[in-house]
C-alpha cells in the first residue's frame, strides 16, 4: 500500500506543534520583508507519527538483518552510541562557546585524535571532515600542498588504481590535479610494471585503497609505497576497507603518508540512510602542519589553559564550518573505548573470517575471480550462472530480495564484469551466513530452472522494480502544487 | 565487548571450510614485520562504565540547553519538537544505507523527495538537491555548480564580507586548486557595490541574509543585485537562514540562481558544530551542472509511483574525474530530522517560531542599546544583530559567564580585525531565538550594564 505525499495528507488548519505565545513587546515585521504564502503540509502530530511510520516500514535496515553491501562496512551499531551523542552536555553545546565551557568535549576529541592516530600510525589527526570523500579532498589538498611547500609546481599527477571507488578520480579533479589510472594486475594487485612507468616529476602521489576493492590485501604494498617515495610522490590511503585491517596493521608504518578514516563505517555510526559520517584525516609527521584546522591541542598537564583550539602553521584550510561532525565522533570514542585494543584487533579478524567463510562456500556456484586467494573483509563474485546466459548480477542482487536480504553491491567495482562485491562484516553470525549461502545456492537454481523469477524479482518488496529511465526523463524532483495554491 | 557473535566454536568450523589452521593465517598477505602491532589504547570498558566516562565528560561542559545563551554565529539553539528525534530514531531511517536498492528503500527515498519539495518551497527555488554536508560546504559547491555553469570559462568570484567567516573559507579551501580570483570580502560593503565589482570573468556572487551580521538583505535590493549580476552573465548565489524563511521573503522570488545556508536550525541539535546539513536549491535549468543526490519520482513495473535516486550521471560513482563533485555521502538522517522538523510546525508553526526569534531579538536589542556605552546597529535584522561594546567582548564574556552563568554573544574581533574592519571594534554579536525568555534577556541587560563598569 503506497503512502501519500505528505503535501497529499495536508489539511488547512492542521498543525503538529503549539508554539509559546510571545512574552515580549512586538515589533512588527515590514511588510516589504514579508513572504507571501508558504505551502508547507499542515498536518496533525499523529500524521507526522503515522506518515514516517509506514515510510519506515518500506525500507529494509541493517537493525533488520544482513546487509552485506561491498565496501560500505554495514555492521551492526551498538546502541550505546545513540545514548552517548544524545547526552545533554554534548548535544546542546554550541560550536563557538568559549572553549574553557566545552573542555569535556574538547578532551573527548584530542583523545580521539590520538587513538585514530595510534590506530592508523599516524602523527596527527584532523577530525573535520564530513564524510570519506570529504577526506580525501583534504588528504589530496594537502599533498598539493606539501609539493608547493618545495617550490615543486610539476607535479600535478595522482596515479588512481582502476579499482578504485569513484571518489577518488572525482576528489583529484576538485583538488585541481589530473588522474592517470593504473591498471590492476592479474592477481588483482596495483600492476608495478605500469606503476613504474606512470612515476616521474609530474607524480604528486598515489591514491591506494588496501585492501582494494576486490577485498585483497596489495601484495606488494611495501614495494609501491617505496617506488612512489622514490619518485617524489605521496601516497593517499583511502581508509573505506580499513575495517579489514584494524589491531592488523597500521597504513602510517607501511608508507601511507595521508589516509582518511570513515568512522561512520570503522567505528560504528548508523548510516542513516547516507550519512551523516565522518572522515577524519590522519597524515606522518611531515604532513601534520598542512591539516585543515582547529585541532585540538594541549598545553601540557602543568599548564592552566586545558585543551584548546589551534590550526596548524600551513593549513590547508578549513573544510568544514565549526569542528566537524561532533555527534559522530562521540560515537566513534565511544566504540573504541568499548571495545580497547583487542576489541579492535576482533573486529578486522572476524570480518575477514566471515569474508573468507561466505568466499569459500559460494565460490563453487558464482565465479570468483580471484577466488585462489585468501580475501580481506569483503569479496567480488559474478552474477553468472552455469545453464542461465540470460541471468545477470542484477537478477541475482533483486532476487535476493525476495529471501529476505539486502543485496550486495552491484557492478563495482568496474573492473569486473556482472560484480557481487560482498561484505558479510564482523557482527554477523555463522547462522545468518548460511541462510545467505543457502539463499544463493537457490537463486542459481532458480536462475537455471525458471529465469523469469529472477528478471521479475523482486515479488516480495513494497513495489517492484523501478523505471529509472522515466525518472530520468520525465524529472519529477518536487511534489506538485496543489490546485488552487 | 566488541558486538561480535561468532564464538570458538564457529570460528573453528568456519576455518576448517576455509581451509585455514587459525584466524592469524588469513592475514598472510600483510608484511611478516607490520603484523598484528601493539594498539597503544585503553582497554575495553562494559556499557556501564563507558557511559560514566562519557557522562563525566559532557557534564564537564557548559550546557547550552539549561542556561540563557545568547550566541548564534551559524548555529542555532531552537526547540526541537519531539516527534523529530522519534522519526530520525527508528532503525529503518537511521541504520539504512544510501538508497542503492530502491525497491526496499522506498522509504528513505520518499522522504528525500518530501525533503526536496519543503526546501524548494521554502527557498521559493524549484529544484533541491538531498543534502550537502554543512551551509558552509553548501555555498563551496554553488561556487563550483557556478563554474561549471560558465563552462570554465569564468575564473572570478565575488564573496561579500557578511557571508559567514568559515563559508568564504571553505570557499577558498576547496577551490585552492582551480586557479580562481576570489574578491569581495576584504571590505564591508552594501550587496549592490559588489555588483560593480562583477565583469564577464565573473562566475558568481556569493551574498548572505540575513548576513553573518544579522543584516536582511530587501527583496527590492536582492532583486536588483540579481538583475545586476545576470547582466554581467554570472550567477548570483545567496545563503539564506531556514527559519527566517517562515515570515521572510525567499530568495527564488528575488532571481537568486542557488540558495544555500544551514540547514540545523530546523530540527537538529547544535552537537558542538555537527552533524548538520546544508540545503542546496536552485533553478532548474542547472540542474545537469549540480552536485549531490536528487531523489525522483517514477513508476514501478505495476505503474504505482516510486522514487529512485536520478541524474546520477552527474555523480562520481559513474562519471568518475568528470563528475559535478566528489560528495559521496551526505547528511540524510539530518534532512530527515529537517522534513520531520518542518512538518511538526507546517507553514504557521513555522511562520510563528520566525515571529517570535524576530520579536525576542528586537527587544533585546533595545534592552542592550539602552545599557550606557552599548550601541546596537541600525539595520533591518532577523534574529541576530551586532552591538558595540564599551570594553573587549572577550572581557564582557567572561565576566557573563562567571558572574551570571550567562553564554553571551559571538566576539567579532578573531573574523573582523580592527584594524581591517574598524567599524567592528569591540563588536558583538547576540542572538535570540524563540527559546529566550523575556526574563533572560532582561537578566542579561542588567548583567551587561554591571560587567562593563566593573
Amino acid at each position: 500500500m503506497p503512502e501519500p505525499l505528505l503535501f497529499e495528507k495536508s489539511r488547512p488548519g492542521r498543525a503538529g506543534v503549539s508554539i509559546p505565545a510571545c512574552d515580549v513587546p512586538q515589533t512588527p515585521v515590514p511588510a516589504t520583508l514579508r513572504r507571501a504564502a508558504l505551502d508547507l503540509p499542515e498536518v496533525s502530530e499523529v500524521d507526522v507519527v503515522r506518515h514516517y511510520l509506514r515510510l519506515a516500514h518500506l525500507n529494509y535496515c541493517v537493525d533488520e538483518g544482513l546487509y552485506p553491501l561491498g565496501s560500505c562496512t554495514m555492521k551492526y551499531n551498538p546502541k550505546v552510541n545513540e545514548a552517548a551523542a544524545r547526552l545533554p552536555g554534548f548535544a546542546r553545546l554550541h560550536p563557538l562557546q568559549d572553549p574553557s565551557t566545552a573542555q569535556g568535549a574538547m578532551r573527548l576529541l584530542f583523545e580521539l585524535q590520538g587513538m585514530i592516530s595510534e590506530i592508523g600510525g599516524f602523527d596527527a589527526v584532523s577530525l573535520q571532515p564530513s564524510a570519506g570523500a570529504h577526506g580525501e579532498l583534504t588528504g589530496i589538498l594537502i599533498m598539493r600542498a606539501w609539493h608547493a611547500s618545495r617550490g615543486d609546481a610539476r607535479r600535478t599527477r595522482i596515479l588512481v588504481p582502476d579499482s578504485a571507488h569513484g571518489t577518488n578520480p572525482a576528489s583529484t579533479t576538485m583538488a585541481g590535479l589530473e588522474v592517470v589510472e593504473i591498471p590492476s594486475d592479474a592477481r588483482g594487485n596495483v600492476d608495478l610494471m605500469h606503476l613504474r612507468a606512470q612515476l616521474d616529476e609530474r607524480t604528486a602521489g598515489l591514491m591506494l585503497t588496501n585492501p582494494n576493492t576486490l577485498g585483497l590485501f596489495d601484495e606488494n604494498l611495501l614495494a609501491i609505497t617505496h617506488l612512489v617515495h622514490e619518485a617524489g610522490g605521496l601516497v593517499y590511503g583511502d581508509g573505506a576497507n580499513f575495517n579489514a585491517i584494524l589491531g592488523v596493521a597500521k597504513p602510517g608504518l607501511m608508507g601511507i603518508d595521508v589516509m582518511h578514516f570513515n568512522l561512520h563505517k570503522t567505528f560504528s555510526t548508523p548510516h542513516g540512510g547516507g550519512g551523516p559520517g565522518s572522515g577524519a584525516v590522519g597524515v606522518v609527521k611531515a604532513l601534520a602542519d598542512f591539516l585543515p584546522g582547529p585541532v585540538v591541542s594541549h598545553a601540557g598537564k602543568d599548564a592552566g589553559a586545558g585543551y584548546a583550539w589551534s590550526t596548524p602553521g600551513r593549513s590547508v584550510g578549513r573544510v568544514k564550518s565549526f569542528h566537524g561532525n561532533f555527534g559522530v565522533l562521540v560515537r566513534a570514542y565511544t566504540y573504541i573505548r568499548m571495545l580497547g585494543p583487542d576489541g579492535l584487533r576482533e573486529v578486522a579478524e572476524n570480518a575477514v573470517l566471515n569474508a573468507n567463510y561466505l568466499q569459500a562456500r559460494l565460490k563453487d556456484t558464482y565465479p570468483v575471480p580471484h577466488g585462489d586467494r585468501t580475501c580481506m573483509h569483503e569479496f567480488v563474485a559474478q552474477g553468472r550462472i552455469a545453464g542461465a546466459p540470460d541471468v545477470r548480477a542484477l537478477d541475482v542482487s533483486k532476487r535476493l530480495i525476495d529471501y529476505g536480504f539486502h543485496p550486495p553491491t552491484n557492478y563495482f567495482p568496474l573492473i569486473v564484469h556482472e560484480a557481487l562485491m560482498i561484505e558479510p562484516t564482523e557482527t554477523e553470525n555463522r547462522e545468518t551466513l548460511d541462510r545467505f549461502v543457502e539463499a544463493m545456492q537457490s537463486i542459481a537454481r532458480e536462475a537455471a530452472a525458471e529465469p523469469a523469477l529472477l528478471h521479475d524479482a523482486p515479488h516480495a518488496s513494497p513495489v517492484r522494480r523501478l523505471d529509472e529511465v522515466k525518472a530520468a526523463r520525465e524529472l519529477k524532483l518536487t511534489a506538485e502544487k496543489a490546485a488552487g495554491r | 565487548m566488541s558486538f561480535i557473535p561468532n564464538t570458538d566454536s564457529d570460528r573453528a568450523a568456519m576455518l576448517e571450510a576455509v581451509g585455514k589452521p587459525s584466524v592469524a593465517d588469513l592475514f598472510h598477505d600483510v608484511p611478516a614485520s607490520h603484523r598484528f602491532p601493539k594498539l597503544d589504547l585503553p582497554p575495553a570498558l562494559s556499557e556501564q562504565e563507558v557511559l560514566v566516562e562519557l557522562d563525566t565528560l559532557a557534564r564537564a561542559n557548559a550546557d547550552c540547553g539549561a542556561l540563557p545563551c545568547f550566541l548564534g554565529a551559524g548555529a542555532y539553539r531552537h526547540f526541537i519538537p519531539s516527534v523529530v528525534d522519534y522519526v530520525i530514531s527508528r532503525s529503518e531511517f537511521a541504520t539504512a544505507y544510501t538508497p542503492y536498492q530502491p525497491e526496499i528503500s522506498q522509504g528513505t527515498l520518499q522522504a528525500i523527495f518530501e525533503y526536496q519539495s519543503m526546501i524548494a518551497r521554502l527557498t521559493g527555488m524549484e529544484v533541491s538537491n538531498a543534502s550537502h554536508y554543512d551551509g558552509a560546504t553548501s555555498t563551496a559547491e554553488a561556487v563550483i555548480m557556478a563554474l561549471n555553469v560558465a563552462q570554465g570559462q569564468r575564473r572570478r568570484v565575488v564573496l561579500s564580507a557578511g557571508l559567514h567567516p568559515h563559508y568564504r573559507e571553505v570557499v577558498r579551501t576547496y577551490t585552492q586548486g582551480m586557479d580562481l580570483q576570489i574578491i569581495g570580502d576584504d571590505e564591508d560593503t552594501g550587496p549592490l557595490e559588489l555588483a560593480s565589482r562583477c565583469d564577464s570573468a565573473t562566475a558568481c556572487v556569493v551574498v548572505q541574509s540575513p548576513d553573518f551580521f544579522g543584516r536582511i538583505i530587501a527583496p527590492a535590493v536582492l532583486t536588483e543585485l540579481a538583475k545586476k549580476v545576470h547582466a554581467c552573465g554570472a550567477l548570483l548565489v545567496a545563503a539564506v537562514n531556514p527559519v527566517s524563511l517562515g515570515v521572510l521573503a525567499p530568495p527564488g522570488e528575488a532571481g537568486v540562481d542557488v540558495a544555500v545556508g544551514e540547514g540545523q536550525a530546523l530540527g537538529n541539535a547544535m552537537s558542538f558544530g555537527g552533524p548538520y546539513l546544508g540545503f542546496f536549491a536552485f533553478r532548474r535549468e542547472h540542474v545537469r551542472k549540480s552536485s549531490g543526490r536528487i531523489a525522483g519520482e517514477t513508476v514501478d513495473g505495476a505503474g504505482r509511483r516510486g522514487f529512485v535516486f536520478t541524474l546520477s550521471t552527474r555523480e562520481q560513482h559513474i562519471r568518475r574525474e568528470k563528475a559535478t563533485s566528489n560528495i559521496c555521502t551526505n547528511q540524510s538522517l539530518n534532512a530527515l530530522a529537517a522534513a520531520a522538523y518542518l512538518a511538526a510546525l507546517g507553514p504557521r508553526g513555522l511562520a510563528q517560531v520566525a515571529e517570535l526569534c524576530w520579536h525576542k531579538a528586537h527587544y533585546a536589542a533595545g534592552k542592550i542599546g539602552a545599557v550606557p556605552g552599548f550601541r546596537a546597529e541600525k539595520a533591518e535584522f532577523f534574529h541576530e544583530f551586532t552591538v558595540s561594546c564599551p570594553i573587549a567582548p572577550a572581557e564582557i564574556n567572561r565576566r557573563l559567564f562567571e558572574t551570571h552563568g550567562i553564554i553571551g554573544g559571538y566576539d567579532l574581533s578573531a573574523d573582523y580585525p580592527a584594524e581591517k574592519f574598524p567599524a567592528r571594534k569591540n563588536q558583538m554579536l547576540f542572538c535570540c531565538t524563540e527559546v529566550n525568555t523575556r526574563a533572560e534577556i532582561d537578566r542579561l541587560a542588567s548583567a551587561l550594564a554591571e560587567v562593563s563598569h566593573a
